[in-house]
């Protein structure tokens, strides 16, 4: 019988990730709620609560887009943002929604178009203004991007990596690329990557240079994309019938976290303190330890930022990452396997949808439903993401017991 | 002729140049840019008084920027500096911006260079952090 108290997930569903020319975001994420709609077997009208995020679209209030095209039911939308979290963002909404008993069911959808959207970087550089003007609260009189550090992603990614290296050694051009190396080959046994071609070390060394050590292949993969999920209490799941709670998966911990203040955090963000929070809340809040965890998606949006988060994640002991690596841990078929998804550098990073595509991922390992790249008799899993800012997302599932 | 005007006002560039930051009266922590309060949460605190900031540090991150956004010339040296004890951001200048010049733990000093001048003559001055060699 489902525990009545945890929250589950009933249906969930990704769209491909890549290049979806001829749909608009709303076409993209009516297609993932249409497709966890299908996959829990309940329609738009159960739903009790819908919470949506979208980060670059433009357009305001993208919940309500979509109910224009799946159904206006007249349910709360909630529209949120929190940088590359915002999908798990709109999960824990829909979570804390149906954990407050304000409904049984509830929707959360993230999408993006993302492709040929280039570097994510600051504004551009505008010429000086005609006379030095203090401004903003550096008192600034020019442009500071490439001034005074750096503002693109890849460029403050690198240093996060490179700090740990510094940190604990050992942390190498060449290691970061064998990182990239396995996220590329584990992609090429999921359909619905962006990318699935397998590269070399060397030709990953050899790639465009964005941000050293971060070659064009270290860095996520821009690309259109959007995945929903469908969730319910444990109370109304036992009222389904035995297919549906066979196939739910339970959320057995649900944590969003930020940064807490520390020396140096506004200087560089610090993704590693909050992260290592989230773990911490997550492990306590699921009763389960890193040990038992059969697969993780954790976010790779650089190959720099993989290695602090199997530390901050708690994967290895402290200032072990190089090590664990090196073990070959995380690869597929290693003891922790990370990212067989192919992760954001070869799945994707279409930003708003990654925080619930991950999720689908680990689902449809636990539902031994994840076909050739199936990790055998997967019974619990966690997904992590983190937006600058910074918010960090975590969650740990596990299979059913019906 | 005006003054030079420092890039961000926490660039002094009277006497020796150096940087300053807002630091806390209750709990020490530092800060560069213009606060409401103070982000320790276990503080709280609304008083700030300016203190000069180490012009010598060790290199405690980098990254070679070899893409940017357009404008911004490129590659350059993005560093996190440790500045005995007070992080700062900058970048790393009079040194070639590769992985053979540029190392985790490298001892580096604050440096300025001139950015120009405006329609009225006066320079603006940036800064960034030099090698010290040995």
């Amino acid at each position: 019988m489902p525990n009545a108290d945890a929250v589950w997930i009933l249906g969930i569903h990704m769209t491909k990730f890549g290049k979806h020319p001829d749909k608009d975001v709303v076409d993209l994420a009516a297609e993932a709620t249409l497709g966890a709609l299908a996959d829990a077997g309940v329609k738009m009208k159960d739903m009790g609560v819908l919470a949506a995020g979208n980060l670059l679209g433009g357009g305001l209030g993208i919940g309500q887009q979509l109910q224009k095209q799946v159904g206006q039911t007249g349910i709360p939308v909630y529209n949120v943002a929190n940088a590359c979290a915002t999908g798990a963002t709109a999960l824990r909404t829909a979570v804390m929604a149906v954990k407050a008993g304000e409904c049984d069911f509830g929707l959360a959808v993230g999408v993006e178009k993302l492709a040929g959207a280039g570097l994510l970087a600051g504004k551009d550089r505008k010429a000086d203004a005609d006379t030095w003007t203090p401004q903003g609260r550096y008192g600034a009189v020019a442009s500071v991007d490439g001034r005074i550090g750096t503002e693109t992603m890849p460029g403050v990614f690198a240093q996060i990596g490179m700090e740990y290296g510094h940190r604990y050694g050992g942390a190498t051009f060449e290691l970061f690329a064998r990182i990239a190396e396995k996220n590329h080959a584990h992609s090429t046994l999921n359909p619905l990557a962006a990318y699935q071609k397998r590269f070399t070390v060397d030709e990953i060394m050899s790639d465009v240079m964005i941000a050293y050590p971060n070659t064009r292949s270290m860095c996520s993969a821009n690309c259109d994309g959007a995945a929903a999920a469908v969730v319910v209490s444990g109370s109304k799941l036992r009222t389904l019938s035995l297919e549906q709670q066979r196939r739910a998966i339970k959320i057995s911990a649900s944590v969003l976290t930020t940064d807490p203040w520390e020396e140096a955090c506004q200087v560089l963000p610090n993704v590693n303190t909050l992260t290592r929070n989230a773990a911490t809340t997550a492990y306590e809040q699921a009763g389960v330890g890193p040990e038992d965890l059969d697969l993780v998606e954790l976010h790779d949006c650089f190959a720099t930022a993989e290695l602090v988060h199997y530390d901050n994640l708690m994967l290895c002991k402290e200032g072990g990452a190089v090590d664990f690596f090196e073990s070959g841990a995380t690869w597929r078929d290693g003891t922790t396997p990370v990212n067989v998804s192919g992760g954001l550098e070869s799945k994707g990073h279409p930003i708003a949808a990654t925080g619930i595509a991950n999720i689908w991922e680990v689902c449809h390992h636990l539902r031994g439903e994840a076909g050739d790249r199936q990790i055998p008799d997967a019974k619990v899993g966690l997904a992590h993401v983190i937006g600058l800012g910074s918010a960090c997302g975590v969650h740990i599932l596990e299979k059913a017991a019906v | 002729m005006a003054s030079p005007v420092p890039i961000v006002d926490y660039l002094v560039l009277d006497g020796d140049p150096h940087l300053v930051a807002n630091q806390c009266t209750g709990c020490g922590a530092r800060y560069f840019d213009r606060r409401n309060s103070c982000a320790n949460a276990e503080c709280g605190g609304t008083d700030f008084v300016k203190v000069p900031v180490a012009t010598t540090g060790e290199v405690k991150a980098f990254t070679i920027v070899a893409f940017a956004a357009p404008g911004i010339p490129v590659p350059f040296v993005a560093a996190l500096v440790d500045c005995e004890g007070t992080s700062v951001r900058g970048n790393l200048i009079n040194v070639d911006p590769d992985p053979e010049h540029v190392s985790l733990g490298m001892k580096v000093r604050l440096a300025i260079y001139g950015l120009g001048a405006d329609s009225a003559g006066t320079e603006a001055v940036g800064f960034g952090f030099e090698p010290i060699s040995n």
